[in-house]
Parts: C-alpha cells; structure tokens; sequence
C-alpha cells in the first residue's frame, strides 16, 4: 500500500478497493505552454472517478495522459509517471495499442464510424483479434450492445448506419464500442455534453450500471453529474489538482476554498 | 490606325476627367463639401462618357468588318470565284487578305493581287469610317455628360452602375464561353452529322478518315461514311486511360496518404514540391519524355523479353500519363482524407488500433465517395489529354486491348484533323468537331458526377 | 499490488486477453502490416520523386550538349576577285566558304568525297557570311579567318555523341605502307593486329583472312602525316601480318614507320550503326587537332528563329511568340477574370444566375484544354475571320482558359479578407463600391496576383489548344506584333520533337529548359508574394 493508499483508508474508513491507475508528478507541455502541473492522482478498481473543474483547468489533458491519447499531438510532451496495475504506460517496453486496449475511451462528441451499427461495435474486436468465429463475434456485439442498454432499440437494424441514430443512441453506441474490446478501464470524456437531459440520464445510468465491471474516470462539466455518477471525485484548476476524495465528502465538505467556491457556483 | 484611335480616346479620357473635376470644383466654387459627389467622381463620369461609347463601338467594329470585307471582296470578285467551292473560296479571301495586311500566303496569282488591293482600300474606308463615328461619339458624349455636371448631381451613383455593369459583364463572360463552346461544337457536329450519320460515328468500328472521299474532282464531294466510326478511338482512349490511372490511383492515393499521416515534417517539406513541380511541367514536356525515353526503353525491355512491343506502345503514353496525374490524385486525396474528422481518428486510436488499421478500416471506408470522386476527375483530366498522346501515342485506330500495340484516342485524333493546311468544310475537319462534342460531353458528365458526389461527401461532415 | 486484480473480466474471458501470449502473437502482425503499409506509402512518395528526378536528369542531360556550338575556322578568300564589293548581294557566299574548306583539303578529289566534305558545314553558313560582310565592309579585300558553324552531325560527332573514339594507341611494331594514297597495302612488323581486329568484329575468311566490314568496328592507322583506313588483313610471311587499306588522308612518303612511330585509332562504333563516316571523322579530327575548331556558346540557339537545320535552329522565335501571347492572355484574363470574381464575391443576389455562373465556372475549369482550341478555331477563326497563328487570336484562347482559374483564385482571396474590414468601411458611410475597392481589393491583391502568376505559368505551357489555331506553323521570322504568324515555346519543342533530326533532340530538350525556368520564375515570384504579402486574419 502507498502512502495514498494508506490515507484512503484511514479517511473513508472502509475496505477501499485497489488502486488500478495512478498518477505520480504527472505534467504536460503543449510546446511551451504547460497545461498540467505535478498531479498525482489514484484511479480506484470498480469505481467512478469524476474530473471536474473549469474549462481549460486540465482534467481532459489528465484523462488523455492515461491511454496515451496525447501522443496523436505532435506537440505534447507528458513527464511524470502513470501506472496500470503497477506497469508504466510511458515505458517504452509498453505497447500503445495494447494499453488502449486495455483503457478504452469515450469521447465528448459521438463519434460513430461511417458504418452499420453491427460494424462499429465489431470493429475493436475485430482489430484486436478477439473473437475466433463469425459466432462468438456475434456474441460480443450483442453483450457489448445490452451492456451498453442499446441492444433493445437497436437489435432489429444492426445493419443500418451508426450514424443515423440519435445522439443519445450514438454515445451508447461509443460505449458499447469501447466496452467490446474488453478494457480494465474505460476512460470518458464529458460524455453527455453533447446529448439531452433525457439522453443524460440514461448514460448515467448505464455509467453506474458499468462500475460492476470496468473502472471509470469521467471528466464532467457538470456537478450535478459528478455527484450523481462517481464515488471519489477529483477537482482541477489551472493545471493543478486542487483537492481529490470521495464524492459526498467533495460535495458537503470540501477542504479547499476553491472547490468550495466551484461547486456553489462562484466560478468555472 | 485603329491603334492610335485607342490611344486618342485614352487621351481624351484623361482629359475629360480633369476637366469634370475641375468643372465640378467650379461648380461650388471650391467648396468640395457641398458637392452630392467627390470632384474625382464627376471627372470619372465625365471620361466614362467621354470615351466609353467610341471606345464599345471600336470593339464591335473590330469584331463584324473582317466578315463584312470577306464578303465585300466575294461580292466584287463573285464571277472569279463562282467556279469554286467553298472552302477554294476561303482560301483565296485568305491569301488576299494576307497579301493586303501580311501574314502567311498560299500562293499567290493576279486574281488575288486585284482582290488585296480592293481589300486595302475597303479596309481604308472602313477604318475612316470608324475614326468619324467614335469622334461623334466621344464628343456628343463629352457634351452631354460636360453639361450634366453641376452641385447636386449624382455623379458616383452612374460611375457606380456603370462599373456594376461591367462587373455582371465580365462576369457573364465565363457562361459565354461555354456557350459559344456548345454552340460551336454542337454546329459543327450538325454539319457533320449532315454527311454522315451519327450512328455510323458513334457505332461504327472502322476509322480512317484520311481516305474519306470516295470520287475525285467535282465529285469530291461524296463521302465514305463507313470510315468514321469513333469506337477504336473510344477504346483507345479508354485504354490508355486505364493503364494511366492504374500508374496514378495507387501511387497518388498511398502517397496523400503517407504524407498526411505518416511523414514527418521534413518528408513533407520536400515531397510537397516533388508533387508540386510534377503537377507544373508542361505536358508537352510528357510528352517528350514518353516519346524520346519511355517508348524506347519499354519496347527494349519488350525485346528482351521476346514480346513484340508497339514503338508507339499504349503502355508508354499510358504510364507517362499515370505519371502526370500521380499529383493531381494525391492532391485531391489529401482533401478528402483531411476532411475526415479527427473524432473518428480518435476514437478509433481509442479502442487500440494502429494507425494503418484507422487508415484502412475507418478513414479511407469514410473518405470513399471523396476518394471515388477524385479518381473520376483523374479520369477526366486523363481522357481530355491532349499532348503526351500525341507525342507518344499511336495515329493507326487499332481495336485492341493489348497495351503493347499502338492505339490512337479521342484527342490525338482531332489534332490530326485539324493541323496542317485543312479546308474547313470538309467532313474530315468536321469530324474533329464531333469528337470534340463527345470528348466536351464525357467529361463534363464525370465532372459533374464528381462535383456532386464531393459536395454530398462534405455535406456529410459539415 | 498486481495481485489484487481481479482475474476475470467483462465478458468472462481472463482480463489479461490484451496481454497474453496469444495477444502479443497478433499484436506482432499487426504492427507487421503496419510497417508494410507505412513502406508502402514512402515508397509511393519515392517512386513519385524518382520519376520527377528521371525526368529532370533525361532532359538536362540531354540539353547541356545544344547549349554550345562548334565552329570551324577557315581562312576565307574575300578579295574582290572573288567578291566584288559593288555587288554584294549576287556573291555566293556558299560556295566560297566551300572552296576554302576545300583548300585544306586538297587530296579530297572525288566528286562524291566533295560534298561530304561540303557537309560538315552549316547549310547556313552563306547566310552569316553575308550578314557579318554587311556588318563590317572592312573584312573584304583579302583573306580574313571566318568561324563558320559545323554541320549538326559534324557538331554532334565533335560533342562525343555520334561514335565511340578510342584515343590513339602507339603500334609497337613497324608499319611499311606501300604507296602515299589511294588503295594500298600495309605491312606490320608482328602479327598482333591480327588478334586485334578478330577482337573487333573483323569476318574470318580463308586462309586466315580478316575482312574489316562497315559492321565491324574501323580501325584506323596514323602515321607519316596520313591515316589509312583497314579494310581486311591477313598473316604474312615469318610471322609479319599484311593488311589492306584506303588512304584518307594522303601520307608524306612510303618509309617504313619504325615501331612507336605509328598509331592506331579504333572507332568502336561500327561504320554502319552511325551517322557519320569514317571520312569525316577523320577530316574532324584533323581540324581539330589543327585548333581550327572551336566550341562557342551557342548563340544562335538562344538568339534566332526556328530552322529546319537542326544547327541553326533557334529559340528566340518561340520566345518572342509566346510572350505576345502571354501579354494577350493577362491583358484579357486578369481584368475579367478579377471583375467577375469582385461581383461574384461582393456584389452578387444569391440567386439562380449566379449559382450557374459558378457551377459554370468550376465546370469550365475541367473542359479539356484542347476544347478550347476547337471555340477558337470556330469563333475566333472562322466566325470573326482572325489571322491564323496569331499570338492575339492564341492569347484570347489561353485567356478564355486561365479564366477559371484566375476568378478562382481571385474569388478565395478575396473572401479570405474578414467581413470586420467591410462593415468598418461601409460604417463610416463608405458606398459598397468604395468599400470594394479602396479596402477588399488591396487586402485581397496579394492572393489574387498569386493565383494570376499560377494560371499564366499554366497557360505558357499549354500546347493543345494553339495546334488548333494554327500556331504550329512552320515560322522563321521573329514575329513582330500581335498579328504576326508567330509559334510558341511549347508548340515549338512539340514540332522539335518530331523531327527526325538527330541533333534536334538536344534543341528540344534545350528548349524544355528553356520553357521550365520560365515557369520556376514564375513560380518563384507567386511563392514569395505569398510569404512576403500572404497574411493570416
């Protein structure tokens, strides 16, 4: 147990769940700029972290840094040390393929592939080699897809486009896309930004419903969602990680000024 | 003459614009600001009229006197030249008129020299003519505009539609150009289609136009229709387009995508011009090579081989030609892969894909119709390709699929036709109008196609 | 901590499926097609790359030969005997310098021998004789030194690419001619030229007999002040070796040439497979190592109108034509081309007829080139009755060309200007025409300037359309005004190109350099208004 791990224990007082990611000193430049200030922050198994924190405050940098999405900018350059289960993702021994395999993603905007609905869950598996017959690919598309809670509204048009259902729809369908490849983690970034309140609702459902069996980080813009969705929550500013501990503690009695300030609505 | 009429009226435009704005400053007796308009405006207004009118009459005059002296010497010499034929007769205004005016001469005889005689003094009325009316002209529009000229005159609003309207003018000169590309086309085409009948062109498998007349002398006029069936040049072109964009779609696409995705600055710094000075040197330059190097070097390895190869091979014009388009695919597919957004990148980078795997299984199924489009542009540009066929193709209308012998297309065709001395009337020439309208049709259908499948690509992504 | 993690996963396959052997095993041919395909498109920009360099390296190479000239000097009688300075237009200037080349020749007596002699002079060599006497009365009256032009195959032998010439070797043995000229035989002192010339392509007949044809390689003996052409040899008595021969140029005397003194000159290139005989190379030669040839920058290349003799064949003509074609060309299509894109930008309803104008456009942008030729032909020609092979009638084609093009271009600079600098200039109660032209259009010239340089450097290399108005014309005379018949670069390497003279491929390829810096220039300036001028709003 580290030090972290310790305080955990001694603050929520319970049997808390291993630590499946961490963060040590994480920093991130954008050419000069520097976006991301000496983070070091625990990802929880089988549970829902939440980022929050204003625009720009670096939660998404954060959450990018931990399946290596920022080595597709040329200009990023990330110090610091992130592990799964023990293993440096930056070491150059690991494989990038192999750990976004591991931590899948989901993104602000739904971003379905120009494909039929069957072809844009199938394709992770597919890539990766998962499923050895045309059978067994089904059946992954089809757990994926009730997992995800599309499978209902869906399973008569697999065939048709993903890109013709409705932005809700779509964003399950990101999930139930990540979720096929079978991740340890599922990293999430302001999800229902682009969707409805009702859209809303039902992804957070499914978010709860997916802490049974994957471990999530989320950056969210809203409070509300963080509260409603995660169990330990973390609040970003300007780069720096404020304050990190369980939801109910983050959201009643917050220790810094800031985030008391942030989540009353006094700025971000 | 005419010259020094241009530069007269420029003149005098300058003229009358200091002396409308000095009119005008006049008129207020220096108080610029009470003025409805600027002084420079009303000089402007002063010169438009000044010089406007003469100046549009001397372009139309330079447009109608050359048809309307032709036909004042056919008049006048109408008993020498009843005897002839048309296109006999086009000549001989031709010769006279070059005779008269200088430039390249047939041959000459005293008919002739009677007939640029009369076209020199026809030509010298005709010019005074034209130097009267657009004085009149200048000065008539000089008074009237010189009087308009006062405080409250709206000077800018008749500069500003008068400059409107040649905007729309110009403007309007593009769709002019088409039409008069249709219309002359389509005309000519009739003319032909008079002799021959289209279906014979269009169907027909034997092309050989450079034996078309069947009778001699008077009877010249008859024509074999048998000899103008366009489906060897068709398949020719077609060929030889195939064998092109099998050169270029491969090469242009992996390299728009190499450099898009793959190449590291540097790469990029250099191979952006290599393409870009690719797409620069003139086709004739193409052509050249093709002719002078391909050809020789591909019916080499032929012979090495044991293969017979053409020394006018469709291979050689095929690949050099696949060599000029490699930019013009690899441009246009760097758009269309660039305009795949980087969401779907993302996200398939998210669930652990290689970059070859998101290019192969996401990026390029989503680039497709821009892709599909590209490529019939390609075609496009391949089938109207003029030079390096020319150069390198073949002129024998063989019907075959083999890329190893000579074929002739579509565009090679109609510069035989047409170059060298032709008179214009005969089904020959005519002929290369035809193939024009066929060449002008298929590629405006695929340019159309492909603009309209681009604009719902994009539409997608917007 | 590992040890905490759960073992089995969602779907209830074992976690670690992305790190199991069976995983690595895929991951390793996955990342295998990923460098396939990465080689695969870097091969694709190679192969794009080395085309451009074979392309570039075949016409340099070919066109640094055309860029220099041989001539030959001659001491040329132009005393009044032969000149009479009242008449100086009914001399034959040809002939002259004919006489004079004969002269330093005076063994070549054959009528046949003759005229290949006359040959390896310029055709045109009477032609500047007489201009440069115009020039300059002062030469006539006596014998003056006179460079004169080599003819094309003369000049192409002398630049080293008719025939392989080995340099001359010394024969290690003695050499006893017969007679001074005419057929003769030579004896050598060891028979090691027999050897020689079986290595060389020489048929073996009977009795040992080699006969030297015009398809084997020609070996050449020089020596007491001649040369003698081999034409078969065969052993002689003790180990010596007989050869006969034709003498080209006459020797001194029949004394044996001791071992050392004589040379020998094998011209690899076979008789038959050249274009060039072994006469004349010899003659050349002879000049040559006389110093009476001389290699000059070929001005007359650069300098002189188009010439069915390859040697006197020039550029300026095309030069000339195509830049009256070029002004032609701006003179209409920038003005159009930049009012039609002002009102299709800032002034234009949407409406229906300006929607077809710019489908139209962009249609007209992609009609084949030689289309516009055809509108030429039939409009400008046959309808309007304008000169063939007029630089004014292929401007107004090319023009009707780069239009596109140029309200392209023009219309993306201009929308490239922000809407902030019009509604700041129509706020101050500006006209919307003053607001176009004194703010929009100067911000936007950069841009438009470019796209214009880009759509002339396309119009100077277009070659299809102007064969259709007759611009391909075979024209001497550097034309003069916009109606002048007149050819144009392009056009011009298109004729070059297929003649079938031997010393026009270096032309063409001259003239391809010649048309390519052009264009580099052109390019060169659009690249630096872009970086000087371009700005980003």
């Amino acid at each position: 147990m580290t030090e972290a791990g310790v305080e955990q224990k001694l603050s929520s007082g319970t049997n808390a769940p291993s630590i499946k990611m961490k963060g040590e000193k994480v920093s991130v430049h954008y050419g000069e700029k520097r976006a991301l200030f000496d983070v070091d922050l625990d990802v929880r198994e089988n549970q829902v972290t939440a980022l929050i924190g204003p625009s720009g405050c670096g939660k998404s940098t954060f959450l990018r840094c931990l399946n290596r999405m920022n080595d597709t900018i040329d200009i990023a350059r990330v110090s610091g040390k992130i592990t799964l289960d023990g293993e440096d993702v930056y070491d150059p021994k690991i494989d990038v393929v192999e750990l976004r395999a591991r931590v899948g993603m989901v993104f602000q905007k739904p971003n379905p592939f120009p494909k039929s609905i069957y072809e844009n869950v199938a394709y992770g598996p597919r890539i990766h080699g998962l499923a050895r017959s045309k059978s067994e690919l089904d059946g992954i598309v089809e757990s994926s897809l009730k997992k995800a809670g599309l499978f209902n509204e869906v399973k008569d048009r697999l065939l048709e486009s993903g890109t013709g259902l409705s932005g809700g729809q779509q964003q399950r369908l990101c999930i139930a896309r990540a979720i096929a490849v079978s991740p340890e983690v599922i990293l999430m970034d302001e999800p229902c930004s682009a969707l409805d309140p009702i859209a809303t609702a039902r992804v957070e459902e499914l978010i709860d419903e997916l802490r049974q069996n994957y471990t999530i980080v989320i950056v969210t813009h809203s409070m509300q969602q963080a509260a409603r969705v995660s169990q330990r929550t973390a609040m970003f500013h300007l780069g720096y990680l404020v304050e990190e501990g369980a939801t109910d503690k983050m959201f009643t009695n917050p220790d810094d000024k800031r985030t008391q300030d942030y989540i009353t609505g006094r700025f971000g | 003459m005419v010259g020094y009429l241009v530069v007269l009226l420029l003149v005098l435009a300058a003229a009358a614009y200091w002396i409308g704005r000095t009119r005008a400053i006049a008129s207020v007796n220096g108080d610029v600001a009470r003025l409805h308009s600027l002084p420079g405006q009303h000089g402007m207004f002063l010169a438009l009229f000044a010089a406007g009118p003469a100046l549009l009459a001397i372009l139309l005059w330079s447009l109608v006197t050359p048809g309307i002296e032709s036909s004042i010497i056919a008049d006048r010499f109408s008993s020498e030249l009843s005897g002839m034929g048309i296109p006999q007769v086009e000549a001989f205004i031709r010769d006279a008129r070059a005779m008269a005016f200088g430039g390249l001469v047939g041959f000459a005889d005293p008919t002739k020299e009677a007939a640029a005689a009369v076209y020199k003094s026809v030509h010298t009325t005709s010019t005074w003519i034209i130097w009267a009316v657009a004085l009149v002209l200048s000065a008539s529009g000089f008074y009237w505009a010189y009087s308009r000229i006062a405080q409250a005159y709206r000077a800018r609003h008749v500069v500003e539609r008068v400059l409107r309207a040649f905007l729309i003018a110009c403007s309007v000169v593009a769709i002019l150009t088409t039409i008069g590309i249709v219309l002359s086309l389509i005309f000519e085409s009739l003319r032909f289609f008079q002799q021959v009948p289209f279906y014979k062109f269009l169907f027909g498998t034997h092309w050989s136009p450079q034996s078309a007349f069947t009778g001699a002398g008077a009877e010249a006029g008859a024509v074999n229709q048998d000899i103008f069936g366009m489906v060897p040049l068709f398949a020719g072109t077609l060929l030889i387009t195939l064998i092109a964009m099998l050169v270029a779609a491969p090469i242009g696409l992996m390299a728009a995508i190499y450099l898009s995705d793959y190449a590291s600055k540097s790469v990029r710094a250099v191979a952006k011009p290599v393409l870009e000075i690719l797409a620069g040197i003139p086709t004739v330059v193409y052509g050249f090579f093709a002719a002078l190097t391909v050809a020789p070097y591909f019916r080499g390895i032929g012979e090495s081989l044991g293969l017979n190869v053409a020394s006018e091979s469709a291979l050689a014009a095929g690949v050099v030609m696949g060599i000029m388009i490699i930019p013009f695919v690899s441009s246009l597919s760097d758009d269309v892969i660039n305009a795949v957004p980087q969401s779907l990148r993302d996200g398939s980078a998210g669930l652990g894909a290689t970059k070859s795997e998101t290019i192969r299984k996401v990026v390029l199924p989503a680039a497709l119709p821009g892709i599909v489009s590209a490529m019939l542009l390609a075609v496009s540009r391949a089938i109207g390709e003029t030079m390096i066929v020319v150069m390198a193709a073949g002129l024998a209308a063989n019907l075959t699929a083999n890329p190893l012998e000579a074929v002739t297309t579509v565009t090679v065709q109609i510069v035989t036709l047409l170059v060298g001395d032709q008179e214009f009337d005969s089904a020959k020439t005519l002929a290369a109008f035809a193939l024009g309208l066929v060449l002008f049709c298929i590629t405006l259908t695929l340019n159309i196609v492909a603009l309209r499948v681009v604009q719902k690509y994009r539409e997608q992504y917007d | 901590m590992t040890d905490a993690i759960s073992s089995f996963g969602a779907v209830g396959r074992p976690v670690s499926i992305h790190t199991d052997g069976a995983a690595k095993a895929r991951l390793k041919g996955r990342y295998r097609t990923e460098t396939w395909f990465k080689w695969l498109g870097a091969g694709a920009v190679a192969l794009a790359g080395l085309f451009l360099v074979l392309l570039l390296s075949t016409i340099v190479t070919q066109a640094i030969p055309a860029l220099r000239q041989n001539y030959l000097t001659l001491p040329i009688d132009l005393s009044a005997a032969k000149v009479d300075p009242a008449k100086l237009d009914e001399v034959n200037y040809d002939a002259i310098a004919q006489e004079a080349l004969a002269a330093r020749f005076p063994d070549v007596t054959s009528r046949q021998d003759r005229r290949l002699l006359r040959g390896l002079i310029s055709t045109g060599t009477g032609v500047f004789l007489r201009k440069d006497i115009a020039a300059d009365p002062g030469m006539l009256g006596g014998t003056v030194d006179y460079a004169v032009p080599v003819d094309d195959f003369a000049d192409l032998y002398l630049k080293g690419l008719l025939a392989d010439v080995g340099s001359d070797e010394a024969i290690s043995t003695s050499v006893t001619p017969s007679k001074t000229s005419g057929d003769i035989d030579l004896t050598f002192g060891d028979d090691a030229m027999l050897a020689l010339a079986r290595g060389r392509g020489a048929t073996e007949g009977e009795n040992g007999m080699l006969t030297l044809t015009s398809g084997a390689s020609s070996l050449l003996v020089v020596f007491n002040g001649g040369t003698v052409k081999l034409t078969a040899l065969w052993p002689g008595p003790s180990g010596t070796a007989v050869a006969k021969g034709t003498v080209i140029e006459a020797l001194d005397s029949t004394a044996p040439a001791a071992s050392g003194q004589a040379f020998l000159r094998v011209i690899d290139t076979p008789e038959a497979s050249r274009k060039i005989s072994d006469k004349e190379i010899v003659w050349l030669d002879t000049l040559k190592s006389a110093g009476q040839i001389e290699s000059r920058f070929n001005s007359i290349f650069f300098f002189t109108g188009a010439s069915r003799e390859p040697e006197l064949a020039g550029v300026w003509g095309a030069v000339v034509g195509s830049f009256l074609t070029m002004i032609v060309t701006l003179a209409i299509a920038f003005p159009i081309g930049v009012s039609a894109a002002i009102y299709l930008e800032e002034f234009a309803p949407k409406n229906r007829l300006t929607t077809i104008i710019e489908v139209n456009i962009n249609n007209l942008a992609a009609v084949p080139s030689i289309v516009f030729g055809l509108l030429g032909l039939a409009v400008f020609l046959n309808f309007f009755g304008m000169p063939r092979s007029a630089p004014v009638v292929g401007g107004m084609v090319l023009a009707l060309m780069t239009l596109p093009i140029i309200i392209i271009a023009s219309r993306a600079s201009l929308r490239a200007v922000p809407p902030s600098i019009r509604e700041a200039a129509l706020g101050i109660g500006a006209s919307k025409a003053q607001t176009v032209f004194h703010h929009v259009l100067p911000l936007a010239m950069p841009g438009i300037m470019t796209g214009t340089i880009l759509g002339m450097a396309h119009a100077l290399g277009e070659t299809a359309p102007l064969l259709m108005i007759g611009m391909v014309a075979f024209i001497v005379d550097i034309p003069g005004g916009f109606t002048d018949p007149a050819t144009i670069l392009p056009v011009q390497i298109f004729m070059w190109a297929d003649f079938p003279e031997a010393g026009f491929q270096q032309k063409t390829s001259a003239a391809i350099l010649i048309l390519l810096l052009f264009l580099v220039i052109m390019n060169a300036i659009a690249v630096i208004l872009r970086r000087r001028f371009e700005r980003r709003w």
